[in-house]
């Protein structure tokens, strides 16, 4: 294990600001895995942490496969994470929203830059990443539908599902989506958590990225466990909305099995205490996102998204 | 006449709303209309003392009105109210939802609900500010695709410069795409400073409105000539950034004809007492943007400059 520093800025007052490495094995550039971008992804951190763990000791028994390397930064922004600002706090930009990345641009266009530069030539490339709205998720691989997605290859994850992403407007200039254009086939891995460490979310994807590993012929190991994925794509949830705004009471869970008419939710007055509304599942399926972890939901809201059940 | 053009529950014991005043003729109508929209990022103000001083000068000339002219000040309610650039709660960027969808998110509801009532405009303009960190001259951004149409009506408005710029997928989500690709012209005006009203830009915009409405047949009143701008592509900005962490301090001394080597402004280190670095042109030409905000780090942007 090699600990490198693959980027910095000198800060002011501040201590510098450092984007850390850790390489296992040597060779060509065989993965990539990165951790956070924002300053409230901790699970996202937490999660490269346990890989780096069980990286370290499979290196010591000398499971690395000769001539593969691989690349782990648990953090691409200490900064924010520090000051609890969830994107750069200077100008309030999102380091996930510059890539490629300019290095004579704006601060976190060089940082994009700076680590862009660094792993963009590795042949597959994981990041950790969040959704723009708090919540817990099922835990998946996502990717972009750039036409340069390999969904067979996305299985090998074995997570529970893989989640194809119709390229919007703004995701262009996400690492994900840039990784895809340089060739490098990338995935965006989702545990059920963000803001809260989930060890055991965090553990089921170490396995999963180790599982992907050992079938790239890139480490040895033996895997157990793991699901056969399942793929969707952003048409195929289904969107359960609050219509009122109030205190938000949830009673599914994220991975139940509900039926149609299931009572999911309900929106509690915030001064009387009444239910305002009764949040029934429109079809029968398996809850994939809920935005449990909110006290209060909006009106006009996603609350839930639900996959059907398989026909 | 306020009209609510949309409304949504907030959690506790409040609505969102969003309005606009419709000021119509008092007399003849030549069925034109004109809109006035701002407050889409929270914390970009100048367009409030616009949106002010347009209408207390059509109220005092009112029997000039011939046109409808709709305005609307707070597009984004909550943020403007939070001092915060997107939507607070959701931590979107508002510019970045259009064209929105009425079946859609709450957000998007809003931003389809905007889309609709802006339909039927002759003309829209759509004021920002620059954010806390710059200071812009009054100027107008063009996307390329639309630059045809739009630039002989943005001469009509009054500002000093206007930046026709290359494409970009990104911007697809924003407002003015939007109303532009539905044969809306919209114009986006950016000048001044974040969370600031500098009186004379947005005074010179007022004129412009004026100018721009009289050219449209909807204000017969007297206006004030307006003043011809440049008009440049990307290739002749030249923008300087940072090298270092520190704090900036300003050395300019005028913006429109700046020599090469004139010096812009300093970084310093104020553990030290000392000079870090000293900014200058590297170019003649015409400063349109520059650092308001002291703190920098290694990257910030410094200042934009025409190459003249
Ligand atoms: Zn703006």
């Amino acid at each position: 294990m090699e600990k490198k520093t693959i980027f910095q800025i000198n800060g002011l007052y501040r201590d510098d600001y450092r984007v850390t490495g850790y390489e296992f094995g040597q060779g060509e550039k065989s993965a990539c895995v990165i951790g956070n971008f924002r300053g409230n992804e901790y699970q996202q951190i937490y999660t490269c942490s346990q890989l780096i763990r069980r990286l370290e000791s499979l290196e010591k028994q000398g499971r690395i496969i000769k001539g593969k390397k691989i690349l782990v930064i648990p953090s691409g922004n200490p900064y924010s994470i520090n000051v609890q600002k969830r994107f750069w706090a200077t100008d309030n930009t999102d380091i996930n929203r510059m890539f490629p990345g300019y290095n004579l641009g704006e601060t976190t266009q060089r940082i994009a830059e700076g680590i862009f530069d660094y792993i963009k030539d590795y042949t597959y490339g994981m990041q950790f990443t969040s959704f723009y709205m708090p919540g817990t998720f099922m835990p998946h691989v996502r990717m972009m539908k750039t036409g340069f997605e390999d969904v067979d290859l996305a299985k090998e994850f074995n997570m529970p599902y893989v989640v194809l992403r119709k390229v919007r407007p703004y995701d262009t200039t996400t690492l994900n989506y840039n990784w895809q254009i340089w060739e490098t086939k990338a995935f965006s891995m989702y545990t059920t958590s963000t803001s809260r460490l989930d060890v055991n979310s965090a553990n089921q994807a170490v396995n999963a990225i180790l599982r992907f590993f050992a079938k790239q012929g890139i480490i040895q190991y033996e895997s157990t466990g793991g699901f056969v994925s399942r793929v969707l794509e952003d048409a195929d949830f289904v969107s359960v909305r609050t219509k009122t705004a109030g205190f938000f009471h949830c009673i599914t869970q994220v991975g139940m099995e509900v039926e149609k008419g299931d009572l999911m939710a309900e929106v509690i007055d915030p001064y009387e205490g009444t239910v305002k509304e009764r949040v029934t599942a429109p079809i029968s399926g398996t809850l994939f996102f809920s935005r449990d972890t909110e006290p209060i939901t909006y009106a006009n809201t996603a609350v839930f998204k639900l996959v059907p059940v398989q026909e | 006449m306020i009209e609510t053009i949309a409304k949504v529950e907030l959690p506790v014991d409040e609505t969102l709303y969003i309005r606009k005043n419709r000021i119509k003729p008092l007399g003849e109508d030549c069925g034109k209309r004109i809109s006035i929209v701002t407050g889409i990022h929270g914390d970009e103000l100048e367009g409030q003392y616009v949106a002010f001083a347009l209408q207390e000068r059509i109220q005092q000339n009112i029997e000039h009105l011939k046109g409808t002219v709709d305005v609307y000040p707070g597009m984004n309610p909550l943020g403007i109210d939070s001092i915060t650039r997107g939507i607070p709660a959701f931590d979107l960027d508002m510019n970045r939802l259009f064209p929105g969808n009425e079946e859609g998110d709450m957000t998007e509801y809003l931003a389809s609900k905007i889309v609709k009532d802006l339909e039927g405009s002759d003309v829209c303009v759509d004021i920002h500010a620059s954010n806390i960190y710059l200071e812009e001259i009054p100027q107008i951004r063009i996307n390329e695709l639309h630059a045809k149409e739009l630039v002989p009506l943005a001469k009509k408005l009054n500002v000093d410069y206007i930046w026709v710029h290359a494409a970009s997928t990104v911007l697809e989500s924003t407002l003015a795409y939007t109303m532009n690709s539905r044969n809306v012209p919209t114009l986006v005006v950016e000048m001044g400073v974040g969370m600031r009203i500098t009186r004379k830009y947005c005074e010179q915009l007022v004129d412009g409105i004026f100018y721009l409405m009289h050219e449209m047949g909807i204000w017969t009143g007297e206006v004030a000539p307006v003043r011809e701008p440049i008009v440049s592509q990307d290739g002749k900005v030249c923008f300087l950034n940072a090298n270092m962490s520190g704090i900036f301090v300003s050395e300019t001394k005028h913006w429109m004809d700046l020599k090469k080597s004139d010096l812009i402004g300093k970084i310093i280190d104020p553990l030290e007492g000392k000079v870090l670095d000293e900014i200058v042109s590297p170019v003649d030409g015409i400063l349109f943007t520059l650092r308001e905000y002291p703190v920098v780090d290694e990257g910030s942007l410094i200042a934009r400059i025409l190459e003249q």
